[in-house]
């Protein structure tokens, strides 16, 4: 019960940081561009700045996730896109301190930064160089929620797979069980807590699209649990 | 392979004899037989996951009379030039090699509810202890006057996937110039809610390219149908002009055609038209009906947590035939009754466990190149019917990259419900 308690009041508290950092007009541009040195080796940010790694973080705010003509994005990046993904201080909070938990299969390969201060800072950096800084529009309405980390008790579940497995029978439809990925992504041998995290994230609305969000949003933390179980082993 | 031998269940007979060598059953083991007529969206789905799943516990026989099924899903996108014929037939060999189900392939002509055998068009009898109907569906006699189905050829339905898709296609390269392409749609309850409009898109994406004097007049008995604000929004956008659609205010639901004159008569008005496509009201597949499972309007009642028939317990349906409640008559729905309907019979033969039943439907339709829209919903079992529970739906003024990612999910969707179907 304690632990329970833990978790609900430090949740309180990253809603009023999250609310500090959107109202802090600026983090420390300074301090960020130490904080830059993170990124720098796979993103390029400034005059005649070109893709490498990532992409070039040009103009990133209010920039359509995806969208960087002639680079190469993951598909799950580009799906987030056309869902409606855009970057803002919000949406930048969450993929930057945990890239998975917005896009799972993103092909950013980076930890994420944990503490808050250090993704302000870096973002107060990364908005010398968007256009009007200082005019930044409010997040854009179709993002809804900051933080995708789910409660641990969720995801210390122990899925059932067979139970998982006759779940399974509705996602099969849409998800190749044999894990190909024409238009719909694959979702076997996935580690079951990113599995989890990607679940509750339509769940809880916090990734937009409306037929996964329907999907997970009639099943139980168990059954997310035990189709987490289910597909991490499946065709092995 | 000749299409119409589908809708003459007696002329049946006589081809089917030399399709099919008679079939010796296979030993009986006291193993629990099922026994699934119609090898479509339901059909070949619940009798992979009765194999599937029992693991060799329920002897499963599949009857079906085409070696190759065609898809009524995405024949539009044939019909549009998307996709090619062979794209969308599947067979049936892996079910068999690798599932270890009894295909036999002929017709199911007559049910024998008290004995519980099956009798098919070769000469053969099939014992069952539950048996699986999922016939799709056949077309109401004089549903549209001057058509019946001796016009097929001349005024094609094309809504039973083949041979009559291909002849619709030929018929729409072949239009002169400035010609028009005429669909008299059906009532409800029909196959596929937004299969004639997304037909009426795809033909219009040919004509805009290859014939863009030509002309589509859709002759409609319903006052309004699904997603029409998409689909209306998506033909001012892709094809301003080109589609006059007539409900029946102007005379949509008083409709008549001539098959050799190549006339359609509109509230007693006559009009010439090139291509006529006619796709008339619909009832249960026949056999259905023989089985004695069907009501008054044509279509099989059951009870939605088993999809068992409310005449009887040992004979359920699935699909396009029965009336279940909420769900529209769709391959996703077909596929989705079918896991719940595999999980119920095998907990009544073999005592396996049985979970709550859970349905869902997604329905996509193309409207013109990387424009896709979609509706779908989910579903409960009531004591009285599938109940929808909640639901969405593409809205109007989505900018192009959803639409597209819309298309692409479409695609993925189609080979993610034909390995669910076929292996
Ligand atoms: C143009 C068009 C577009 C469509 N698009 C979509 C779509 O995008 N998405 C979607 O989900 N659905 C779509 N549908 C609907 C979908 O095709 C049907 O709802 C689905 O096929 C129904 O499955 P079923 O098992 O009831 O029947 P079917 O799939 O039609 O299967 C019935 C089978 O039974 C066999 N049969 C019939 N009588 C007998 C007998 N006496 N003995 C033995 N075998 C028999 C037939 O040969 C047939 O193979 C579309 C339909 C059309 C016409
Ligand atoms: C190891 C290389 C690597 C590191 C380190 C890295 N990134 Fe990335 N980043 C990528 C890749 C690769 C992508 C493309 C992701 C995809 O398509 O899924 C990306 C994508 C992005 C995007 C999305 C851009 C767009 O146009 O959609 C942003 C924003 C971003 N990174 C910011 C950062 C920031 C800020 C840091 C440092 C705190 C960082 N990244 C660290 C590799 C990296
Ligand atoms: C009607 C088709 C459909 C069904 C059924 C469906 N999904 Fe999905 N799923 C999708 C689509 C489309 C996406 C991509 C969504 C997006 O862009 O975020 C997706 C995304 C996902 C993702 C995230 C993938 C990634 O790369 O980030 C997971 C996990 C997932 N689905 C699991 C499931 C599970 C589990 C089920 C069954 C309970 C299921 N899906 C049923 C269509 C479907």
């Amino acid at each position: 019960m304690n632990g329970m308690k833990h978790i609900i009041m430090s949740a309180v508290v990253a809603c009023f940081a999250q609310t500090a950092v959107a109202e802090r007009a600026d983090g420390d541009a300074e301090r960020g561009e130490n904080v830059y040195k993170k990124c720098s080796s796979c993103h390029k940010v400034g005059d005649g700045a070109r893709n490498r790694v990532g992409p070039q973080l040009n103009l990133l705010f209010q920039r359509p996730a995806g969208s960087i003509e002639g680079y190469k994005y993951s598909n799950s990046m580009l799906r987030a896109g056309a869902d409606g993904l855009v970057w803002d201080y919000t949406s930048l909070d969450t993929y930057l301190e945990n890239p998975k938990s917005l896009i799972s299969k993103t092909r950013m390969n980076f930890r994420g930064l944990k503490d808050a201060d250090d993704r302000a800072d870096v973002m107060a950096y990364l908005r010398q160089f968007s256009d009007n800084p200082a005019n930044i529009p409010e997040a854009s309405p179709t993002f809804v929620g900051t933080d995708h980390s789910v409660d641990p008790e969720i995801l210390a579940l122990q899925g059932d797979p067979e139970y998982g497995e006759y779940l399974s029978s509705e996602c099969v439809s849409c998800h190749q069980i044999d894990g190909a990925d024409t238009g719909i992504p694959s979702i076997t041998n996935w580690p079951t807590e990113d599995f989890v995290v990607a679940m509750h994230a339509y769940k809880d609305e916090k990734r937009i699209h409306p037929v996964m969000q329907m999907m997970a949003g009639r099943l139980s933390a168990e059954e997310i649990a035990g189709l987490a179980a289910y597909f991490e082993k499946v065709g092995e | 392979m000749k299409l119409n031998r589908r809708n003459f269940i007696g002329s049946a007979a006589a081809v089917s004899a030399t399709l099919s060598a008679p079939m010796v059953m296979a030993g009986s083991h006291g193993k629990p037989k099922v026994v699934v007529i119609g090898g479509g969206a339901g059909g070949a789905t619940v009798a992979r996951y009765l194999a599937k799943d029992s693991k060799g516990a329920i002897d499963v026989t599949l009857v079906e009379p085409t070696r190759n099924y065609y898809t009524c899903f995405f024949s539009n996108l044939y019909i549009g030039g998307f996709r090619e014929f062979s794209s969308i037939g599947h067979t049936y060999g892996k079910l068999a090699a690798e599932y270890g189900i009894n295909v036999i392939h002929d017709w199911a002509i007559g049910v024998d509810r008290d004995a519980k055998t099956v009798t098919l068009a070769g000469g053969g009898t099939l014992p069952y202890d539950r048996l699986v109907l999922s016939p799709g569906i056949d077309f109401k006699e004089g549903a549209v006057p001057g058509w019946d189905v001796s016009a097929q050829q001349k005024m094609p339905h094309a809504y039973k996937a083949g041979s009559q898709t291909q002849l619709l296609k030929a018929q729409l390269e072949a239009m002169p110039q400035g010609g028009t392409f005429a669909m008299v749609a059906p009532p409800n309850p029909f196959r596929c809610p937004p299969g004639p409009y997304e037909r009426v898109s795809m033909v219009a994406h040919h004509l805009k390219t290859n014939n863009p004097t030509g002309k589509i007049l859709v002759l409609d008995p319903k006052p309004k149908f699904s997603k029409q604000a998409l689909f209306q929004e998506g033909w001012t956008n892709h094809y301003d002009g080109m589609i006059d659609w007539v409900g029946p205010d102007f005379g949509g639901d008083k409709v008549e055609v001539r098959p050799d004159a190549m006339e359609v008569v509109i509230d007693g008005e006559v009009t010439k038209v090139d291509v006529c496509n006619v796709i008339p009201a619909m009832k249960a597949g026949k056999i259905a009906e023989i089985a004695g499972v069907t009501n008054e309007a044509g279509w099989a009642p059951v009870h939605a947590a088993t999809m068992a028939t409310k005449a009887d317990e040992n004979i359920h349906v699935l699909g396009d035939s029965s009336a279940q409640g909420d769900m529209p008559k769709s391959g996703f729905a077909a596929n989705s009754q079918a896991k719940v309907a595999a999980m119920a019979i095998r907990g009544a033969l073999t005592g396996s466990k049985v979970f709550p039943a859970k349905f869902t439907n997604t329905c996509w339709s193309l409207i013109d190149t990387d424009d896709g829209i979609k509706v779908g919903a989910s579903y409960e079992a009531t004591d009285e019917k599938i109940a929808k529970t909640d639901g969405f739906i593409s809205k109007t003024g989505e900018d192009a990259a959803l639409r597209k990612a819309t298309y692409e999910e479409s695609v993925g969707w189609y080979d993610g419900i034909t390995s669910d179907m076929f292996g």
